[in-house]
Order: structure tokens, then sequence, then C-alpha cells
């Protein structure tokens, strides 16, 4: 799996009879001691390691969550409640599971923009890319399942809402046979409970192909360059996995200061609401996560031709999600970091700012104004609202990708990029030219 | 240069944080509550155990004859972290209600009360039917509301001793209807629900006023939505030192790993 050839050595009998028939001891040494990491990767390279350690703590709080959670949509939100109150340390395993839904996307989102930023995505790293949005698809999936589970107002209004927009794509008798009636109702419930248990373990299929990419051609670097010899890498171990496991500490501490502090920090007051078929909440919002996807979809409050509002919207929104897969074959430019892109690290930035800003109109009431300009006829304000800022936010979120990508690898100029990894660290280090040639490369004798 | 930008960009969307919480613009309809200095606010608030079980009286004699709390047991009243009623206080209490049920007849009959029981309104299904006609809904039960509601204790109690504003000029109030700004559109179905000595404290020195009585009901309806906020805020303060020096000792590591490598 991993590039280069293997440096494992069976040390005693047991170890080399089992290599011969099941190389798993060799497997493991290769993927996980090692296997040789650029050395230069900073704290944003981290977050991979931080997404395995969020799936595997959804997994383990999810299960034990499953064994006392009741899908049936007249006890759902009482069994959580009794979760909450009569489980022992339910309330704990409930809020970190809640929260840890809005940490692992704070730091899925790390991943793509570093991804973005570091041209990770380019040749020859287009399959590990993918699979990455594929593992981001799943788990916005996964994520809205879990949001109706309590079957609050904002469970039952959010699952109206998701489910009809997919049958605005796919008509009716595609929401009916995806409810299980004609109305998001107890079959909904049961079924969603099933495919929020199943999900998670597809990311985790997922994710060890992403990791198989990865592993086999290697990890992209902050100077977007390939190493060019064990000068420029260390082993995984020890060097990554004590790094990993500080920043999982570090992640740990933001993640309990709101599991114990904040709980409801990142929620909506409705999702404590009994579901209601009978009463539309005045407002019906999505998890901060999906915000930005929420606004794009509402942004289209026009027809084109034969493709009215809805059908529109829907398209957007799959749009944005779908963009992603060819963002590999959208970029034209030959440097893959943003470090030597002067024109692209201002695209980039921007679209990180207009992302954020995506994200938190998606939550706000569509029609609220923002620079009044005026009053309608019933005296309500108008001017610039919601929506024109979710309008211009999606132009500049497909723009970036269709226009700004391809046609700024063929106009900018890049910098002179550094000979090597090795190079580009001893420069930043302010050319530490006193450095014997030899040091680097030192620490992996000891290993 | 760059890093001017990073950092303000950072900043930029660290400010949009807030703003991004649920209900940044969707709360403007109501008149903002007023903050209230809780006893349960910040990192080390606890409930105030007297102002609980002043609140648990005003819920029992005033808010109860409208409003369930079905996720309350009477065993819960004597729950570390809540009102701490002692044991024979919590049966005496339970013991005060009777439970509807079927006898060896089939008939309806009722039983007394005990600590395993849920507080009983919602089991009464003509009390129900009563008030459906009253107000045309039922009036919502209260065992989340705190949770359930933008401002939480803050938005409980402005509702509470928000009864005596003037109407203003444009507004109308219809029939069955009573103005309070703190009520997302301004007009509520619930009439003003107490008045001055209404409740009779035993506790010398409280005030017998609206605006105690709504403090103390506004607490208690915090902690039966939210009964594990002492354990988790306990627990939570071990959690994060003992992950502060976790993480200290983690990065020394780290950096003595890497003490010899160029990075």
């Amino acid at each position: 799996m991993a590039s280069g050839h293997s440096t494992y050595t069976p040390s005693n009998g047991l170890t080399r009879w089992l290599d011969a028939r099941l190389p798993i001891l060799r497997f493991a040494n290769d993927n996980l001691l090692s296997f040789p990491t650029p050395k230069n990767l900073n704290y944003a390279y981290t977050f991979g390691a931080i997404l395995f350690y969020c799936l595997v703590v959804q997994i383990v709080t999810g299960i034990v969550l499953a064994m006392h959670f009741v899908p049936n949509s007249a006890l759902a939100f009482n069994s959580v409640e009794y979760i909450m109150r009569d489980v022992n340390y339910g309330w704990l395993l409930r809020y970190i599971h809640m929260n840890g839904a809005s940490f692992f996307f704070i730091a899925v989102y790390v991943h793509i923009f570093r991804g973005l930023y570091y041209g990770s995505y380019k040749d020859p790293r287009e399959v590990l890319w993918i699979l990455g949005v594929l593992i981001f698809l799943v788990m916005m999936a996964t994520a809205f399942l879990g949001y109706t589970l309590p079957w609050s107002q904002m469970s039952l209004w959010g699952a109206n809402v998701i489910t009809n927009l997919l049958g605005a794509l796919l008509g009716t008798d595609f929401t009916q046979w995806l409810w299980g009636g004609y109305s998001v109702d107890n079959p909904t419930l049961q079924r969603f409970f099933s495919l929020h248990y199943l999900l998670p373990f597809v990311i985790l299929g997922i994710s060890v192909l992403h990791v198989w990419a990865l592993h086999h051609v290697g990890n992209n670097n902050p100077t977007g360059i390939d190493p060019k010899g064990p000068q420029d890498t260390v082993p995984l171990m020890p060097y990554y996995t004590a790094k990993y496991y500080f920043v999982i500490a570090l992640f740990t501490i933001a993640f309990a200061a709101v599991v114990f502090y904040a709980p409801n920090l990142f929620g909506h007051v409705d999702h404590y609401v009994e579901a209601d078929p009978l009463k539309t909440p005045a407002h019906i919002a999505p998890e901060w996560y999906l915000g930005a996807f929420y606004a794009m979809l509402r942004a289209m409050d026009f027809n084109i031709l034969f493709l009215d509002s809805k059908l529109l919207g829907v398209l957007t929104m799959l749009g944005a999600i779908a963009i992603l897969f060819i963002v590999p074959w959208l970029d034209t430019s030959k440097v893959r970091s943003a470090r030597y892109r002067p024109v692209y690290w201002w695209c980039f930035w921007i679209f990180v700012v207009n992302y954020a800003i995506l994200s938190w109109a998606g939550l706000q009431p569509a029609g609220s104004v923002l620079l009044q300009t005026g009053v309608d006829a019933d005296g309500a304000a108008t001017g610039f609202n919601i929506t024109h800022l979710s309008q211009i936010g999606t132009a500049y979120y497909f723009a970036f990708f269709i226009i700004i990508m391809p046609l700024l690898g063929l106009f900018e100029t890049p910098r002179a990029l550094p000979e090597s990894i090795a190079k580009a660290v001893l420069a930043k280090k302010g050319g530490a030219a006193g450095a014997p040639a030899g040091a680097a490369a030192a620490p992996e004798s000891r290993v | 240069m760059r890093k001017i930008v990073l950092a303000s960009a950072l900043a930029l969307a660290a400010a949009a944080m807030p703003g991004a919480m649920p209900g940044a613009l969707a709360a403007s309809t109501a008149a903002h509550p007023e903050a209230i200095d809780w006893s349960f606010n910040g990192v080390f608030g606890t409930f105030d155990r007297n102002q609980l079980k002043r609140g648990f009286q005003v819920y029992k004699e005033v808010c109860a004859s409208c409003h369930g709390l079905h996720l309350i047991a009477y065993r819960n009243l004597k729950d570390p972290g809540g009102p701490e009623f002692t044991e024979a206080e919590a049966k005496a209490l339970a013991a005060e209600v009777e439970i509807p049920i079927l006898d060896e007849a089939g008939q309806p009959a009722t039983r007394k009360g005990t600590l395993a029981d849920r507080f009983p309104y919602q089991s009464q299904p003509d009390q129900k039917a009563t008030l459906k006609s009253a107000y045309g809904l039922m009036p919502p039960d209260l065992s989340l509301i705190a949770k359930a509601r933008e401002g939480g204790a803050d938005y409980i109690h402005a509702l509470l001793t928000g009864y005596d504003h003037e109407v203003p000029e444009g507004v109308t109030v219809p029939e069955g209807g009573n103005y309070n700004p703190y009520f997302p559109g301004g007009i509520i179905a619930m009439p003003k629900p107490m008045s001055d000595d209404q409740v009779e404290y035993a506790e010398a020195g409280v005030p017998r006023t609206v605006e105690q009585y709504s403090r103390d009901v506004s607490a208690f309806l915090m902690w039966a939505a939210e009964p594990k906020m002492e354990a988790r805020k306990r627990i939570g303060f071990g959690a994060i030192l003992f992950l502060g020096i976790l993480t200290g000792l983690l990065f020394l590591s780290y950096r003595r790993v890497w003490r010899n490598v160029d990075h």
C-alpha cells in the first residue's frame, strides 16, 4: 500500500510465519510507523487525524445512545429526554454526540479548505480528493438523518423541507417511497434511524480508501513540491503521531468547553419542542454546517426558462457539492501551493470569508432586510436582504471554481518555487547555513 | 501583508460566529429580555436550593393549574443538584396529589402519589379539554420550556413580568388576547398569571412580589429543563483541568520528539 519498498523485518519465528501468510504487521509497520511523511507539514495538516478521532467519538457515543433511544414517532422525543435525565451519564453521551457533529464539521471544513489552499487535489491526488468529497457528502447525509431522530419540531420540519427538495427533483413517487407513506411520519423516522446507524460505517469504509490513496501517492505539503529523498521526510511514528496526540488533546479541550459549558450553543431552541405535524415553526433553519448550502438553495428566487425557482435552487445546491468532484480538472495551474500563487491566495481567502457569510445567511429568515432603503405598501422594510446577500455569495462560490480556477492557471505568474522541502525549511529558518546537511535525516536512524 | 489579511479574515470569521447562531435575526419581533444575574450563570454557577423550592411552590400553586411538567417525577425533587427536598418531604409532596387509576372493577379511581410518579397534570384528560376550549390550544408543557425559547430563564422572567406595559399605538389586542412585548408577535393567550402576595412563601424575608415569584419559577423551570446542570459543570471542570495538563505534557513530548529536526 505505501509507496516505496517495505521497511519491515519480522523479528522472530512467529512473526515470520504470520508475515508469509497474512502480512498484517508489515502493513501496519509500513503505514502507521515508518511511512515517510514530509517534514514541513504544519498544523493545518493535522485535521485528517482529528477527523478520524471525531468519527470514532461519534460511532462510540452513537452506539451507546442507540441502546437507549426509541425510534418511534410517539416515543423518540421522550426517549431522548430519558437519556438526558435517567440514563447514567446519558446527558454527557448525548451532548458529546450532538456537539460532536458540529466539531466534526469544523474539522472537515479546515481539512477541505487546507486542501484547496495547498492544491492537494492536483495530479496525482485526484482520486484522494474525490474520495474526500464523497466522505463530505455522506457526512452531510448522516448529520441530517441524525438531526431528525430526536423528533423535535426542527427534526420533523427539517425532514419535510429536505425530502420535499428531493421531491422537486425526483417527483412525489420518490418522496412517498422515501417517507414510507404520505408524509414524514413514523416509517420515515424508523428508516432514518436505520440509515443513520449505517452511514458512519460507510464513511469509515471510504476513509480507509482515502488513506490508502493518500499513502499510495504520499502527502502533499505546504510547498506543494514532492519530497526528493529521505532528507525531506520523517517517519510518521513518532514524529507525526506525537503531533497528532497533542492537537487531538487541544481539539478536545475546545470540544469539552462546549459540551460542558455551552452544550446548546450550536442548536436551535425548537429542537426542544416535540414534533407537531399541525404546527409549522415560524422559522426552519438547518444546522450551521449546512447553512451555506441552504443559503444557495434559497438564493434562487427566480425562474430561468423552463426551470422554476424551486428546481433551480435544488440544482444549485446539488451543483455546489457536485462541482467539488471536478476541482482537480478545473484548476489549470501547475503550481500546487497558494504560497507561490499571489492572485489565487487572495481569491482563496475571499472564498473562505464568502463561505462563512453564506453559512450565516443560511440560518437567517430569507427575507430579513440588512440595509433598509424603503418600505413596501404594507409598511414592511425593503432593501438589501438575506436573499440578495446569498445571491452574491452563490455567484462568487461558483465563479471561484468555474472562472477563477481555470483562468488563473493561464494568466497568473507564480513565485519561484524552492528547490526542495529541505531547502525551503532552511530558508524559513533564516538560512541556518551552519546546520550540517545530514542533521535532518539523522533522527530517522534512531527509530 | 499576508499575515494581516489572514488575521483579519480569521477575526471576521470569529466575529461572525456568535451572529451565526440561529435566531440572531429571528427574534426581532419581540422585545429583548433583561439579562438576570442568575445563581446558575457562569462556569461555577449552581442553583439556589431555596429559590428552586420557592419556584416549585409557585409552579404548584400557579402554573400547574394549566401547564404540565411531565418530565419531572417527585423523586427528582430530592435529587442532588435540584431543590434537594429531603426524601420525607418529597414523599409528602407526592402524597398531596391524586393519581388516576382503574380499580379492581375497572372503574376510574385515584390513589395517592408516590416518588415514582411524574407530575400528574398530563394524565387528566377532562382538564385538557377544558383548557383547550378556553384557549383554543393546549398551554405548553413546561418541562423543557427554559431550553425551548430564545433567552431561556431570562425570557420566562421577562414574559411573566411583562404584562403591565401599555399597549403601543397601532397594536390591537384581539378578544382573549393579552399584550406582552416579550412574546413573539406581542399578543399572548395567557392572561397575567400572578399578582403580588398571591403565593405565601414560608421563608422569612423573601418579598412576595410578582418580580420575585417570576425569578423563582424561572430558576425552577431552568432546573426542570436541565436537571444535570450542576453535575455537568462539576465534571466539566475536572475534565478540562485534566485535558489542560495532558495537552501541556503532549506538547512537551511533541517538542522533544522534533528537537533535532528542522521543519
